[in-house]
C-alpha cells in the first residue's frame, strides 16, 4: 500500500442521541477517484466533516501520506495545510472578485500582493488544467461549472493531496458535468486522490475507480467499481441483500381498486416550475399509492405539483371526474387535498406558534378569514387530536418548536386530519422519527384508507412503502419510469426499476 | 434581489433628474430629493434656451422652498419680482447642497447670464465660480447669506442679521417693563442659524440676571413638542409670564397648552407670547391680541436687488457693498391689517 | 401566586411594564406630586383634567397608534416601515388641504379624514407592494417614501405652515365640551378597541404570525402571504392617517417638515420595548402601546427635570439603552439565574425546569 494518500481507521463520532460514525475505515490511494456512497444520514457528510476538522473525532486514527505520525485535524484551515481540500456544492468563493483574486485570496501572505505575478500564475494554472476562464475575469461572469473548476484549481494549487468533491454536479447540466469530469481525470493523472460524493449513480460508474458504501454510520464495504453492479450498490446502500429482498413478501394491498371507478384525483400532463417532467397520475378512493425513487428523482416535486405548492406550468387536473383548477395550495385544500410536506421545519410547522394554533391552521384557513374559531373550539380540536395521536406535549399552548420531531410531525398530521381530507399526501412523514411513531403513522394511513381516504405516501424506506402502499410509482431523473402493483410489489423489482437499465447490465 | 434594489434606486435618481430638468442647468448631478419639490405648474422661469434679447438674463441659485416657511416666502418673493413682465428671463436652481449649487452657478456662467443671484448653502468654496463670472462680465449679487469671498467679486450682498433679530425682540421685551421676567424659552433645531441668532440675545439676559429662565428647551421647530414642553412646566407648577418661542409654529403649540390649562395670554393677560417668522396667521393672532410680539428676519430681498439691477442697467453704480435688510418686529398693540398684508408670510 | 408571578416574569409584557413602573417610581421619588391629577377650567370654559398623567397619555397618542400599525408590519414582514412619519405628514397635509377648501363642519372634517386615509392607504400599499410582491426589505422599500414623503406633503399645500382654524377641530385635537379627557386619548382607546375586535373576530392575528414566522409553511396552508403583508401595510397607512389628523388638529396647523418628526424611530422603539421581536412573528399590541407610553413618560420626565436642550437626546438614549439591554435575553437569563441563587429553596427543581425549557 505504498501509494495510499489517506487512511482512516476505526473512526467514531457520536452526537447526542445519534452514533453518526461507528468504526468506519476509509482508504484513498494516489491518483484514484473514490466514490463515497450511502443514503441520507448514512454518515457521509459526518465523515467528511471529521476529516476536514469541522467536527472533532471521538476516536480512531487518520493517517496522511508524508506524515509518519497519526494526525489530528482541528480546523478546516489545518486540513488545508495538510493538503486536504474540499469543494462544496455551493460555491464558497467570492463572486465579485476576479478569478485570480479568488485563486489567491486568504492564502497566508498578506504582506505583498503582486497582482501581475498573481495573474500570470493564475493564467498558467488555468491553461494547465484546461479551464476556460481568464485570470482577470470576474468570477460571477463564469458559468457555475467554471466557478466549480476555479474552486478546484484553487485547491489543487494549494498542493492538495486529497480533494473532496461534495455533490459538485448537482447544479450542473450534462455538458458542464463532462467538462468537470475531464478536469477530474486530469487531476487524477497528476496523482491527486479524489473523494467524490454524489447521488447520481451514472456518474459514479462513469468516473470512479472504487466505492466505499456507508449505512447508518457503519461501513458496509469497499469495492472496486467493476465488482459492484448497480443493483448491488443500491441493495448495499439500502441494507438488503438480494436474497433477502426476494424472500421478503410484501403485505397484500388493502383493497383492489375497481378499474371502472372514477378516480378521486386525476392529473394529466402535470408539470411545475420546480422542474418535474409532465406526468400523468391518478388515485382512487381508499387507495394508498406511493412515489418512490432516489432522493432528487422528483418524487417530492411531483406531489408538490399535485398540491399546487409550486407554480404550475401545465397540465389538467380532475377531482372526482370533474375538471378543476389547482394553482395554489388553497385550491387543492378546497377540493379536499391535504399535504404534509417533506421538510417539516421549513415547510411544515410554524415554530413559535402553539400546538393548538398549528393544528387548527389549515382548517381555520378553509373556514375563512372572518370566522376564527373560538378559543374553546380550538382547544377542543387540539385536545381531541392530542389524545387520538398520542402527542406528547405539556399543554396545547406549548410552542410547537419545543416538541420532539415525531410529535411535531403528528401535530402536522393532526392539522390535515382536522380538515377531513378526501385525499392526503404524506411526503416522508416518517423521516427522522422514532420507530414507535413510524409504526403508528403507518397504521394510521391504513386506517384512513379503510375509511375511504386516498393517500399518497412517500418514504425513503422501500420496505415501508411496500408495507403501506398498494401501488408504487417509480421515478428517476424527474421522470416517472415505471408503475408497480400487485405481484410486482417486491423490493427487488422496485430496486431494478429505480436502477433502470442496470437490470440488464448487471 | 440586490440588483433589483439597485435598479430601483437608479430609477429613483433618474426620476429625480427628470423632475429637475426644467429648472436645472444640465450639468447638475444627482440632485437631492428636495429639488423635486418645486411645485410644478407654478410660474416657473422661462427656458434659458429661448432667450428674448430684450430681457435681462438672470440666474438664481437658492435653497429649495421646502426648506422652511422663510425660504418659501423668499422664493415666492423672487418669483414675484423677477418676471418676464418685469423684463427678466430667469433660470432658477434649488439645492441644499453646496457642491450642486456650485455646479449650477458654473453652468449659469457658461450659459452666459447677465446677472447671477446667489443664496449659498455653505459659505466656502465660491471664489473660483465668482472669479469666472467676473471674467465673463457677469455681475453677481449675494442675498440672504454672506459668502467667504473677496468683496470685489460681487456687486453687493443683501443679507439678514439673525443676531440683530434676537436683539430687537429682547429689546422689545425689556421695554414692556414687567416687574419680573420668568421666561419659557422654546428653541428651534439646535445649531441652526435662526436658533443661534434668536437664542443669543435672550441668553445674555439670563446671564445678566435681568430675566429668569424657567425652562430652556428645544422643540426642534415642532409645534407639538413645544406644547409638551409648556405642559410639563404647567404641571410642575412653576410660575412664568413670558413664552419666547423661536418660531410661530412653536408659539402656537405653546398657546395650545395654555388654552388647555386655562391660562390667559396676549395683550394685558397673564402670559406674554412671542414668536418669529411673521406668518400671516401669526400676525392675525397679534391683531386679535392673543399674542404680543412677532419678529421677522426679512425674506424680501428681491425688490432691493431689482432696484440695483435697474440702476446698473441705466448706467448707474452701486455704492454699498453690504445691505442689511431691515429686521422688523411687530407689537400686538400697534400692528395693522396693512402690516399683515405687506409683511406677512404665506397666505 | 408565586406561579402567577413567574408566569408574568416570563411574559412579553414584563419588560415594558417594568420600565414603566421604574419611570413612575423614579418620578414619585423625585416629586411626590408628579402624578397628581387636577381639574382646571380651560380657556373655552370647560372643566378638564390636567396633570402629568394626562400629558403622557395625551402626548403618546400618535405614537401609540403608529406603534400598533408598526407592530403588525413588523410581525408580518420581518422588518419596519421607516416612512410612517412622512406618510403621516402627507396624510396630515391632505387633511389640511380638504379642510382649507371647505367651510369646516363636522361632515367635512370626516370627509377630510377619509381623504387622508385613502391617500395614506395608497402610500402604505405602495410600500406593501414593494415588500410583499417584489420582496424588498421593508426598511429599504420604505426608504423611498421616507426621503420623498415630506416633499410630497409640501406639494399638497404648496406652502409652508398652512393653518386651519375651527373650534370643531379643537374638539378632536383638544377637548370635546363636557368631556374632561383629551380627545386624542379617547381616539387611542377607540382605535385600540377596534383593532382588538379585528384581531378577535378575524384571523388577522393568526395569519400575520404564521406569515411572519414561516412564510413557506403559511403558504402551504393556504394563507395568501402577499395579501397579509399588504394588509399590514395598509393598516399602518390608516394609523398614519389617524396620527397625522390628530397632530394637525392639536395645533391647527401643519409644518410638513416637522410634523411627527422622527416618529418612525420612536414607533420602532415602542415595538421593541413592547417585547416584540423585530424580525417578525409573535406580537403583542398591548406591549407596543405600553412601549409608546414608556417613551412619552420618559420625554415628559426629562422635560420636567429641565434637562438642558443640548443634552436631552443623550439622556433619552441612555435610558433607552438601559431598557433594551434589560429586556435582552441574556440579561433575562442572568436575572433568572440570580433569582434562583438568591432564593435558594426551590433552586434545584426550578433549575431543571428552566434548563428543560431552554433545551427543548
Amino acid at each position: 500500500m505504498q501509494n495510499v494518500v489517506l487512511s482512516m481507521r476505526a473512526l467514531c463520532k457520536a452526537f447526542p442521541g445519534v452514533r453518526a460514525l461507528q468504526n468506519v475505515d476509509f482508504t484513498l490511494c494516489k491518483g484514484e477517484i473514490h466514490a463515497l456512497m450511502g443514503e441520507n444520514g448514512a454518515g457521509k457528510s459526518t465523515l467528511i466533516k471529521v476529516l476536514t476538522g469541522v467536527y472533532p473525532k471521538d476516536s480512531g486514527q487518520i493517517h496522511i501520506a508524508g506524515n509518519s505520525k497519526e494526525i489530528t485535524v482541528k480546523s478546516p484551515q489545518e486540513a488545508q495545510n495538510l493538503g486536504i481540500s474540499t469543494v462544496y456544492q455551493e460555491i464558497t468563493l467570492c463572486p465579485n472578485l476576479t478569478v485570480a483574486e479568488n485563486m489567491f485570496i486568504g492564502r497566508g501572505n498578506y504582506r505583498f500582493v503582486n497582482w501581475r505575478s498573481m495573474e500570470k500564475k493564475t493564467t498558467e494554472i488555468l491553461a494547465k488544467l484546461n479551464i476556460p476562464a481568464r485570470a482577470t475575469q470576474q468570477l460571477a461572469t463564469c458559468s457555475l461549472a467554471v466557478q466549480q473548476m476555479v474552486a478546484i484549481a484553487r485547491s489543487v494549487d494549494m498542493d492538495c493531496k486529497v480533494l473532496i468533491l461534495d455533490e459538485p454536479t448537482s447544479s450542473l447540466d450534462e455538458h458542464e458535468v463532462k467538462k468537470l469530469f475531464a478536469l477530474m481525470r486530469e487531476l487524477k493523472s497528476r496523482g491527486v486522490g479524489i473523494i467524490f460524493i454524489t447521488h447520481f449513480l451514472e456518474q459514479v460508474y462513469e468516473i470512479c475507480d472504487r466505492i466505499t458504501v456507508l449505512r447508518n454510520g457503519e461501513l458496509v464495504g469497499e469495492y472496486a467499481i467493476r465488482d459492484l453492479p448497480r443493483i448491488q450498490l443500491i441493495s448495499k446502500m439500502m441494507g438488503k441483500d438480494l436474497e433477502d429482498i426476494s424472500a421478503l413478501q410484501s403485505q397484500k394491498p388493502l383493497q383492489e381498486v375497481k378499474e371502472d371507478a372514477i378516480p378521486v384525483f386525476e392529473a394529466c400532463g402535470l408539470c411545475s416550475a420546480a422542474g418535474v417532467n409532465a406526468f400523468d397520475f391518478k388515485i382512487y378512493g381508499g387507495e394508498v399509492n406511493g412515489f418512490t425513487g432516489l432522493l432528487g428523482s422528483g418524487r417530492s416535486e411531483s406531489v408538490r405539483a399535485i398540491f399546487g405548492a409550486d407554480k404550475i406550468t401545465g397540465g389538467r387536473v380532475k377531482v372526482n371526474g370533474k375538471n378543476v383548477k389547482i394553482s395554489k395550495p388553497k385550491d387543492a385544500m378546497r377540493h379536499g387535498v391535504g399535504y404534509l410536506p417533506e421538510d417539516r421545519k421549513q415547510d411544515g410547522v410554524v415554530e413559535d406558534l402553539s400546538v393548538r394554533a398549528n393544528m387548527i391552521l389549515a382548517l381555520q384557513v378553509m373556514k375563512g378569514f372572518f370566522q376564527p374559531f373560538s378559543k374553546m373550539e380550538a382547544e377542543a380540536f387540539a385536545e381531541e387530536y392530542i389524545k387520538l395521536l398520542g402527542i406528547k406535549t405539556t399543554s396545547t399552548d406549548t410552542p410547537v418548536k419545543s416538541l420532539s420531531g415525531g410529535n411535531q410531525q403528528k401535530v402536522i398530521l393532526a392539522r390535515w386530519l382536522l380538515t377531513n381530507p378526501k385525499y392526503l399526501i404524506l411526503d416522508e412523514p416518517t423521516r427522522g422519527i422514532d420507530v414507535g411513531t413510524k409504526v403508528e403513522i403507518q397504521k394510521l394511513v391504513r386506517k384512513l384508507a379503510e375509511e375511504g381516504v386516498s393517500v399518497t405516501f412517500i418514504s425513503s424506506e422501500i420496505e415501508e412503502m411496500l408495507r403501506t402502499c398498494s401501488r408504487l410509482i417509480v421515478m428517476r431523473d424527474r421522470k416517472i419510469v415505471g408503475e408497480l402493483g400487485g405481484e410486482d410489489m417486491t423490493q427487488a423489482k422496485v430496486m431494478h426499476t429505480i436502477a433502470g437499465e442496470a437490470v440488464q447490465n448487471g | 434581489m440586490k440588483k433589483l434594489i439597485a435598479v430601483l434606486i437608479a430609477v429613483m435618481l433618474v426620476f429625480g433628474m427628470v423632475a429637475c430638468a426644467p429648472q436645472t442647468p444640465p450639468a447638475a448631478t444627482n440632485p437631492p430629493v428636495t429639488t423635486e419639490t418645486v411645485p410644478p405648474g407654478e410660474p416657473q422661469a422661462p427656458d434659458a434656451a429661448t432667450p428674448d434679447d430684450k430681457l435681462i438674463k438672470v440666474g438664481i441659485v437658492n435653497n429649495p422652498p421646502a426648506e422652511s416657511g422663510y425660504r418659501a416666502a423668499n422664493v415666492a418673493d423672487f418669483e414675484k419680482v423677477f418676471t418676464e413682465a418685469n423684463g427678466y428671463a430667469v433660470s432658477t436652481f434649488y439645492s441644499l447642497k453646496n457642491d450642486e449649487q456650485l455646479n449650477a452657478a458654473g453652468q449659469f456662467v457658461t450659459d452666459g447670464v447677465d446677472y447671477l443671484l446667489i443664496s449659498a448653502a455653505a459659505t466656502d468654496g465660491w471664489d473660483a465660480v465668482l472669479a469666472s463670472a467676473q471674467e465673463a462680465g457677469i455681475k453677481v449679487f449675494l442675498f440672504d447669506r454672506m459668502l467667504n469671498a473677496d468683496e470685489s467679486l460681487y456687486e453687493a450682498a443683501i443679507v439678514s442679521d439673525m443676531a440683530q433679530e434676537g436683539v430687537t425682540a429682547v429689546g422689545w421685551l425689556k421695554a414692556q417693563n414687567l416687574d419680573s421676567y420668568q421666561v419659557i424659552h422654546i428653541q428651534g433645531a439646535m445649531g441652526s442659524d435662526a436658533q443661534i441668532g434668536r437664542t443669543a440675545a435672550l441668553d445674555a439676559e439670563f446671564a445678566a440676571g435681568t430675566m429668569t429662565k424657567v425652562v430652556q428647551q428645544t422643540a426642534t421647530w415642532d409645534e407639538a413638542e413645544a406644547k409638551k414642553i409648556v405642559e410639563a412646566v404647567i404641571n410642575s407648577g412653576d410660575e412664568f409670564n413670558v413664552i419666547y418661542a423661536e418660531n410661530d409654529g412653536m408659539a402656537k403649540g405653546a398657546v395650545a397648552a395654555l388654552d388647555e390649562a386655562g391660562i390667559t395670554h396676549g395683550v394685558g393677560k397673564d402670559v406674554i407670547i412671542m414668536g418669529f417668522d411673521c406668518n400671516k396667521w401669526a400676525l392675525r393672532e397679534l391683531l386679535a391680541g392673543n399674542w404680543n410680539y412677532d419678529g421677522q428676519c426679512s425674506p424680501f430681498q428681491a425688490s432691493v436687488i431689482d432696484e440695483m439691477i435697474k440702476k446698473l442697467e441705466a448706467g448707474g453704480t452701486i455704492t454699498e457693498k453690504k445691505v442689511i435688510s431691515e429686521e422688523r418686529g411687530f407689537d400686538a398693540t400697534t400692528i395693522t391689517q396693512a402690516d399683515i398684508d405687506t409683511y406677512g408670510l404665506g397666505e | 401566586m408565586a406561579n402567577a408571578f413567574k408566569k408574568f416574569a416570563k411574559s412579553q409584557l414584563a419588560i415594558p411594564l417594568f420600565a414603566l413602573l421604574l419611570l413612575i417610581v423614579f418620578n414619585l421619588i423625585r416629586d411626590v406630586g408628579f402624578f397628581s391629577l387636577t381639574i382646571t377650567t380651560n380657556n373655552n370654559g370647560n372643566a378638564v383634567f390636567s396633570g402629568n398623567i394626562i400629558s403622557i397619555l395625551n402626548g403618546a397618542s400618535e405614537l401609540a397608534i403608529l406603534a400598533i400599525g408598526m407592530t403588525l408590519v413588523t410581525a408580518s414582514s420581518k422588518g419596519q416601515d421607516i416612512s410612517v412619519g412622512a406618510s403621516a405628514a402627507i396624510a396630515g397635509s391632505v387633511f389640511v388641504r380638504v379642510l382649507r377648501e371647505n367651510q369646516i363642519t363636522m361632515p367635512i372634517i370626516l370627509a377630510a379624514f377619509l381623504a387622508s386615509c385613502v391617500v395614506a392607504i395608497i402610500f402604505g400599499a405602495f410600500n406593501g407592494t414593494l415588500v410583499a410582491v417584489f420582496k424588498i426589505q421593508p426598511m429599504i422599500a420604505s426608504l423611498i417614501l421616507f426621503s420623498a414623503g415630506r416633499s410630497i406633503a409640501y406639494w399638497i399645500n404648496g406652502g409652508a405652515t398652512p393653518t386651519v382654524e375651527s373650534p370643531l377641530l379643537s374638539y378632536i385635537g383638544s377637548f370635546i365640551p363636557g368631556i374632561p379627557i383629551p380627545t386624542p386619548i379617547i381616539i387611542v382607546i377607540l382605535f385600540g378597541a377596534l383593532v382588538s375586535l379585528l384581531l378577535r373576530f378575524t384571523n388577522l392575528g393568526l395569519y400575520t404570525q404564521a406569515v411572519g414566522i414561516n412564510e413557506k409553511s403559511a403558504r402551504l396552508n393556504g394563507i395568501n402571504a402577499v395579501f397579509i403583508k399588504l394588509l399590514s401595510f395598509t393598516v399602518l397607512g390608516v394609523c398614519a392617517a389617524i396620527s397625522g389628523s390628530i397632530a394637525v388638529s392639536r395645533i391647527g396647523l401643519i409644518n410638513h417638515e416637522t410634523i411627527l418628526l422622527d416618529i418612525e424611530m420612536d414607533a420602532i422603539l415602542a415595538v421593541a420595548i413592547g417585547g416584540n421581536a423585530l424580525n417578525g412573528g409573535k406580537f403583542s399590541l398591548t406591549g407596543s402601546v405600553i412601549g409608546a407610553f414608556v417613551i412619552q413618560a420618559l420625554t415628559i420626565t426629562l422635560y420636567a427635570m429641565k434637562i438642558p436642550s443640548t443634552s436631552i437626546k443623550a439622556y433619552k438614549a441612555l435610558v433607552i439603552i438601559a431598557i433594551v439591554v434589560i429586556g435582552s435575553p441574556i440579561v433575562r437569563k442572568y436575572a433568572l439565574w440570580l433569582r434562583d441563587k438568591l432564593f435558594k429553596k426551590p433552586a434545584k427543581a426550578k433549575q431543571t425546569d428552566e434548563n428543560g425549557e431552554f433545551a427543548l
